[in-house]
């Protein structure tokens, strides 16, 4: 069995190791492209959002690489994310490929199912050997996040944002090298203690901006351009509220407590949205309003063309920013997103962000209050 | 003195409004109805909703618009599921708060939660929150809540013999008296999509009304059996968790599989999450069983001529096809 699964950031780093641990052959589609991008549209409906253009793109450049299995999360709606699974197994059928799909849908009541489909996907029944690795996966995934923000810091701070890219780059190639839990934290850390040699200049004072909005579009960077890193070079200190080990945290662990940072989120909104809208809608009126509690600069949704969550969430962010005094800025992405007017928004955002810290600045100064 | 809820008629006045009419009357309110879709409510909505939303939701701003100073309430209830497990459309889940983000001076809103998604009996606290709006009386509220479901049922008694709701609310209004009965057709289409888009006069550019008038019986999902529905939904390889989509998707799969229609035409809305899905599922199906079928998108852009071409050229083609005995694939 050659397994392989959709990109969603860097969960594929976490996932590897995991799988790998389990004693299974994993195939990690190529790093999303323009030719990932082309294949997905070609093959999907028209009008489907663009997660799944992206993950049939995944699909079959993996095939190409001989996976047979391909391992899949679902959910139970509204958002139609639900339906990825149906549609996706269509597609792949109607291509002609002879692949096995398997779907981890919440269980719905039927227990037995969902762990009849875990053993199968990584081929052991012992139920302790799952649970460690999955637990070790989960390390990995807070590792991986907690490197990535602290490359972000990096890049606000360096005198030269651009080593950053390089020592980064240097980790997403040696990644695909490793093999397992064990060689990939080793790896982590090693890229980490690179990071901390870049030199950095402490008197700067970086914008704080915000990201917030569809979970997918927040955490690929293929989809979301690169937002992070093109954020960073302009100087720019960027903070994400989702992120891979943090939807871990409160859909696995933490949300039954009641203690994850998306409950936190969901108090945070109830003056705006009282209940769910589906995706993460809710959680992205939360989050910028708790963003903007914690005086950051602005703040950034994004999300896929026609995402029906997060065009109630957009509606409501228009009051949000009004009443906490806050930017704004709203990015949709599809097939067909071009890449220099999305920069020129982003450094439109970004001018503007700095000139508002400016004003401020000087018209205390000016009331000497 | 009885105050007055505006009702939009927009969104799901096509599937509740009589139930909610009797409701607010028994309770001694006064309803004002929006006039139904035009230019100008159409207009007035895509100016005060955000560019993405779907024209649907466009359009329900417009209604409000034309309310907002006429009436002491707005009827705008947050519908999260009517049904077990099943959900609505996330822009229907957050509709009020949208709504009140977007137009300002508005009078209050009812905008109570409708939540089935666990138990049917959360209908009933509902009901009382929206009834305690106009008396504080909750046997009044039950009584009246009684007495309009029993008309509901009537109505939908119509509609389970055939009456598409366009006609059924018009004989419920008392627009006109009855029922304008069909010659009986040869063919027989099935008009798919929601019911805010199928039923809109304006926006569907009548097209129910045209193909009745080029002696086309139409049936739409409102007038499919509901078991019927229920069984051929549940043969999808995973639940549909849409109610709405649950009607279509199994209204279609039943009139597919049992050959009972010459054609569909699939009415959606540019941009809707829901269709997308919903047009894919129906269309694998149609072209398994060399249905015709045929697609028509929606958006404050659409010109009527173009619509009127591909209808006619859709109806041609299906009788075409039929006085061909090879009845030629559509699909290529």
């Amino acid at each position: 069995m050659k397994i392989t699964f959709p990109h969603m950031g860097n969960t594929y780093i976490a996932v590897k190791a995991m799988l790998e641990d389990l004693g299974l052959e994993v195939i990690v589609p190529p790093k999303c492209s323009k030719r990932t991008l082309e294949l997905g549209t070609k093959y999907s409906p028209e009008s489907i959002c663009l997660p799944l253009k992206i993950n049939i793109g995944n699909y079959i450049e993996s095939i190409e690489r001989g996976a047979d299995t391909i391992l899949i999360t679902g959910s139970c709606g509204p958002c139609r994310f639900g339906f990825y699974s149906v549609i996706e197994k269509e597609i792949l059928k109607d291509l002609g490929y002879d692949i096995d799909i398997i779907v981890f849908d919440p269980p719905d009541g039927n227990y037995k199912e969902f762990i009849n489909r875990i053993t199968k996907a990584v081929n052991t029944n012992n139920p302790i050997k799952i649970l460690k690795s999955f637990n070790r996966g989960r390390i990995i995934l807070k590792e991986v996040d907690r490197l990535f923000q602290f490359s972000n810091k990096k890049r606000a701070y360096a005198v030269n944002s651009y080593e950053v890219d390089k020592i980064m780059q240097k980790f997403s190639e040696g990644v695909l090298k490793v093999k397992g839990v064990i060689e990939t934290k080793k790896l982590i850390k090693r890229i980490f203690k690179e990071l901390e040699k870049i030199e950095v200049d402490n008197t700067k004072r970086p914008l704080k901006v915000g990201i917030v909005g569809e979970i997918y579009t927040v955490i690929e960077p293929y989809v979301n351009l690169d937002i992070e890193r093109k954020l960073g070079h302009m100087g720019v200190l960027v903070d994400k509220f989702l992120t891979p080990s943090r939807w871990v945290e409160h859909n696995l662990t933490l949300g039954h407590l009641g203690l994850s940072e998306e409950r936190k989120a969901w108090k945070a909104a109830k003056p705006y949205i009282r209940t769910l809208v589906g995706g993460h809608g809710r959680e992205t009126v939360g989050s910028a309003i708790m963003y903007a509690e914690k005086g950051y600069d602005g703040v950034i949704q994004l999300l896929p063309f026609t995402c029906m969550p997060e065009i109630v969430a957009e509606t409501i962010l228009k009051t949000v920013a009004k009443d906490y005094d806050i930017p704004i800025l709203t990015l949709i992405v599809d097939e067909l997103t071009g890449e220099a007017g999305y920069v020129t928004r982003l450094e439109a955002f970004v001018d503007l962000l700095k000139r508002r810290k400016e004003e401020r600045k000087f018209e205390r100064v000016l009331s000497r209050s | 003195m009885s105050c007055k809820v505006g009702i939009p008629q927009a969104l799901l006045y096509y599937e509740y409004y009589p139930l909610w009419k009797e409701f607010f009357t028994e309770l001694g309110a006064e309803i004002v109805l929006s006039s139904s879709t035009n230019k100008s409510i159409l207009n007035a909505g895509v100016s005060s909703c955000v560019d993405e939303a779907c024209l649907p939701v466009k359009v329900f701003h417009g209604h409000v618009e034309q309310l907002k100073n006429k009436v002491d309430y707005l009827f705008i209830p947050k519908f999260i599921s009517v049904c077990k497990k099943e959900y609505l459309c996330p822009k229907l889940l957050g509709l009020p708060e949208m709504v009140k983000n977007s137009i300002d001076d508005l009078p209050t809103i009812i905008d109570v939660e409708i939540n089935l998604i666990k138990s049917n009996s959360n209908l009933h606290k509902s009901v009382i929150e929206i009834g305690n709006y106009f008396t504080s009386n909750n046997k009044k509220i039950d009584l009246a809540f009684n007495k309009a479901i029993n008309r509901f049922n009537e109505y939908k008694k119509l509609l389970a013999n055939g009456v598409i709701p366009i006609e059924a609310i018009k004989v419920y209004n008392k627009y006109i008296n009855s029922i304008t009965t069909l010659k009986n057709s040869k063919y027989k289409i099935l008009v798919l999509g929601h019911s805010y888009n199928l039923y809109d006069e304006f926006l569907s550019m009548k097209l129910i009304e045209k193909l009745q008038k080029d002696n086309m019986k139409v049936i739409t999902p409102d007038t499919v059996s509901i078991d019927k529905i229920n069984y051929y939904a549940s043969k999808l390889p995973k639940r549909m968790f849409w109610s709405f989509g649950r009607k279509i998707v199994g209204a279609a799969f039943y009139l597919i599989e049992e050959n009972a229609v010459d054609g569909i035409i699939y009415i959606s809305s540019f941009g809707c999450g829901l269709d997308s899905v919903l047009i894919d599922l129906v269309y694998r199906k149609a072209k398994k069983f060399k249905v015709p079928f045929t697609l028509v998108t929606l958006d404050e852009h659409s010109g009527e001529a173009g619509v009127n071409t591909r209808l006619e050229a859709f109806v041609d083609m299906i009788i075409w096809r039929d006085s061909n005995e090879n009845n030629i694939s559509t699909h290529g």
